[in-house]
């Protein structure tokens, strides 16, 4: 054989490798983009129904999956615990609705006032993990049922009572305990969304979806012109560039064509205040990432021992993580609510973590990487499965029942998985470096 | 004095907590002139009911892999020994007369082979997850509760008793009164002592799982088990194979769920599915770590004393909580949820990080 053929024929298994690698490390999120793309089909939406449920879904929970990142960087695994940090913000939301205080200043009283209730929950979620090195995820999971019984206690039993509140539309007949929903219409629903809202504005900060789309492709282009041009930053390679390229293309194509022909697609109100508050969380997690202690973080992250040898406060680093996880929760489950409008008083947190924890999977994270693009793909991909498997669902078996308890098996099921995969690889791991 | 204090040392401060909690909601009973026979009554009945779950924890425990968090998966198995033998009652109508205790052993041995076979496969994947078994078995459990959803809709079951008159799949909530099996073992040999009734037939059969477990760990096969929970370095170094000992932990705690679910349900008079048996295993872990057990350590003892103290308090709070006013109606519920999810916080605490 001659050289070349052999370098040609070498450069091709490699390849392949390359390839077969990359299908594997992306096996989750291929799987689930073909299963929504499935579902999408199944179900026979119109893209109008569709697109408007996934913005305000993607917008309402996007904040709450960012939130866990930090915990996986530190090496805690997946923060089941966010649940704490969303009690805080609902009992905050509970408040300030009784406080009568509306709208958007509404919204940013809550958000001062549940920072200091969630960094003092994040501290003592923090020291319990300290205690439970390694186990943090089930003790976060014990932990947030545990909680659960202490914030009924406080909204059942203690407020009316102990804690005094007059107010007939919030606690229940009885004069004790909050009511089992809460409704926020009137008075912090939309506080954020819609930020005109107190004064008739309809349009401040709240475009159409094509509108929105030009705007963000225009943020991202500029950004990525500054990026290069201005602060000489590395270029990606050509192959992710040019397909970047063509898909800003197609959707700023798609909008302009949608504006032109004034489909209903314009009817879409994009809540823009809320992207924006997103973005900046995204710039903040890549910032806090290449500061000390964001590098501290990563350190205790990659290996505990290691990282205390070199000097870093390992259990106080872990407390941080977790504090800022918490204080992100708590945040992010006040947008969700403000979106919402209404919400079950003791159940409405209960299952934040599970779906927060399963989009942020999809997405490709592991318990112990997770990045930014994960956590929005994920969330992009699990509520689309969301809204079309009912449909689907329906649409094949003639019950939507089927649809429902699918998706709700898909979020265990996509935990469950992730997590066996990597106790597995982490075994085998352990068991290599023994034997070297 | 100081076997007291090592006594009070090894109980730990939340079971002392709860041990105080018990006699406090005992003392108040008694104060507030509760019917204490009524309350004895279904204390007896609740404590026989989870007795069996709660066993369940034992093997689970003492070959190593902790306290079994994925129990539902031999709950499920349980439930579906029960729908069969409704079924076969229903299908064999005319042809046999099935009598309810027939019909509770037909349950039993028709989960079995089930039971077995997801111990094995559940075994297996816990050797591969060394040090995650909680959070794994957490949610494995949890998502073949949510696949179950999805079979109960579609498994040929047709009995009326079973299935919607339209729709699609079984019942939430399924009766056993109609085929007598509500309380076959309950009432076998029950007698009364004033008023108090004692499920005398119910206790003996907890008491003759207790009784073979205890046998069992005394056999060679339960003698490395122990060793393999235990200490598996040293176990290995023995001879013992410790995953093969791991798998049959496994398959003995799955076992015990499919046969405790079907204690439980004959006792309540309805097998609950869908999300039924999503969070049991949380009662059975806690109670057995009320009890005395560590993540690491059990006995039958622990599990004995567990299943009275924790069901105890469940039964006497509600009536004592109401007793002192109308608006603590939630109390009950909520007092649980603190212990039993307090309790388990606190082994996971006393396991120490790695």
């Amino acid at each position: 054989m001659k050289p070349d053929t052999l370098g040609a024929a070498t450069a091709k298994t490699a390849n392949a490798a390359e390839r077969k690698a990359f299908l594997v490390k992306h096996m989750v999120t291929i799987m689930f983009i073909a299963l929504s793309l499935a579902g999408y089909i199944l179900a026979g939406m119109t893209p109008f129904l569709f697109l408007m449920d996934i913005v305000a879904r993607v917008s309402r929970n996007a904040f709450l999956v960012l939130s866990l990142i930090i915990p996986v960087m530190a090496g805690m695994g997946l923060n089941f615990s966010i649940v704490l940090g969303a009690m805080a913000g609902q009992a905050v939301l509970i408040f300030v609705t009784h406080w009568g205080v509306n709208g958007l200043p509404g919204i940013l009283l809550c958000l001062v006032l549940v920072t200091p209730l969630a960094m003092f929950l994040g501290y003592l979620t923090g020291k319990l993990f300290n205690k439970t090195k390694g186990q943090e995820m089930i003790a976060g999971l014990i932990l947030a049922f545990f909680a659960q019984g202490i914030y009924e206690l406080i909204f059942l039993q203690f407020v009316g009572g102990i804690i005094p509140m007059n107010n007939t539309t919030l606690v229940m007949s009885s004069g004790i305990g909050i009511r089992t929903t809460v409704d926020l219409t009137g008075g912090l629903k939309y506080g954020m969304d819609w930020p005109g809202q107190l004064w008739g504005n309809d349009t401040l900060l709240r475009p159409t979806l094509p509108w929105a789309f030009l705007s963000v492709i225009a943020a991202i282009v500029v950004g990525y012109l500054l990026y290069v041009f201005v602060f000489k930053g590395k270029r990606p390679s050509p192959p992710p560039l040019i397909a970047s390229a063509l898909a800003l293309g197609y959707a700023s194509w798609w909008s302009i064509v949608q504006i032109q022909e004034s489909t209903q697609i314009n009817w879409i109100r994009v809540p823009f205040l809320t992207w924006i508050v997103i973005a900046a969380l995204c710039a903040f997690i890549l910032f806090f990432s290449k500061t000390k202690l964001g590098q501290d973080m990563r350190a205790v992250g990659q290996d505990r021992h290691v990282a205390a040898v070199a000097g870093i406060k390992v259990n106080r680093v872990r407390i941080i993580a977790i504090m800022m996880s918490m204080v992100m929760a708590g945040w992010g489950h006040i947008i969700f609510l403000q979106n919402m409008g209404a919400f079950s008083t003791y159940g409405s947190h209960e299952q934040i973590g599970l779906y927060s924890v399963a989009a942020l999977l999809i997405g490709g994270a592991t318990v112990s990487k997770a990045t930014i693009g994960q956590a929005l793909l994920g969330v992009l991909l699990f509520h689309t499965l969301f809204i079309v498997s009912p449909a689907a669902g329906r649409q094949v078996f003639g019950d939507a029942q089927v649809g429902e308890y699918f998706r709700v098996f898909v979020a265990y099921g996509v935990i469950g998985v992730t997590l066996a995969m990597h106790a597995w690889k982490t075994l085998l791991q352990n068991r290599a470096r023994q034997e070297l | 004095m100081k076997t007291v204090l090592d006594f009070l040392k090894n109980l730990g401060l939340a079971r002392l907590i709860i041990l105080g909690f018990f006699v406090f909601l005992c003392a108040a009973a008694i104060l507030l002139r509760l019917n204490l026979a009524e309350l004895l009554t279904s204390s007896l009945a609740r404590i026989g009911m989870w007795g069996v779950l709660v066993l369940a924890m034992l093997p689970a425990i003492v070959s190593g892999i902790g306290p079994n968090f994925g129990v539902s998966l031999g709950i499920l198995c349980g439930l579906v020994g029960g729908l069969t033998s409704l079924e076969m009652a229903y299908r064999l109508e005319g042809v046999v007369e099935l009598g309810g205790g027939a019909l509770f052993f037909i349950a039993i041995l028709v989960s079995m082979p089930f039971a077995v076979m997801t111990g094995i496969g559940y075994g297996w994947l816990l050797n591969r997850v060394k040090g995650s078994e909680m959070m794994i078995a957490t949610y494995v459990g949890f998502s073949v509760v949510s696949i179950m959803k999805l079979a109960w809709l579609f498994l040929p079951y047709s009995s009326p008793e079973m299935a919607w008159p339209i729709g699609r799949g079984v019942r939430v909530q399924i009766s056993l009164a109609n085929r007598g099996i509500t309380r076959i073992l309950n009432d076998f040999l029950s007698f009364r002592i004033g008023d108090v009734v004692v499920p005398t037939g119910l206790l003996l059969f907890v008491a003759l799982c207790c009784f073979l477990m205890w046998l069992f760990l005394r056999s060679k096969t339960g003698t490395a088990m122990y060793a393999a929970g235990d200490n598996p370095r040293f176990a290995e170094a023995a001879g013992v194979n410790v995953n093969r000992q791991r798998i049959v932990g496994t398959i003995l705690s799955t076992v015990l769920g499919a046969v405790g679910i079907l204690v439980y349900a004959q006792s309540y008079g309805f097998m609950q599915l869908y999300e039924g048996p999503m969070f049991m295993p949380f009662v059975a872990v806690a109670a057995v770590l009320i009890g005395g057990a560590s993540v690491k350590r059990a006995t039958i003892t622990h599990v004995v004393v567990g299943t009275i103290l924790f069901l105890g308090i469940q039964v006497v709070a509600i009536p004592v909580a109401n007793a002192f006013t109308a608006d603590w109606s939630s109390m009950g519920e909520i007092s649980r949820k603190i212990i039993q999810n307090g309790v388990i916080l606190y082994a996971l605490t006393q396991a120490g990080g790695d």
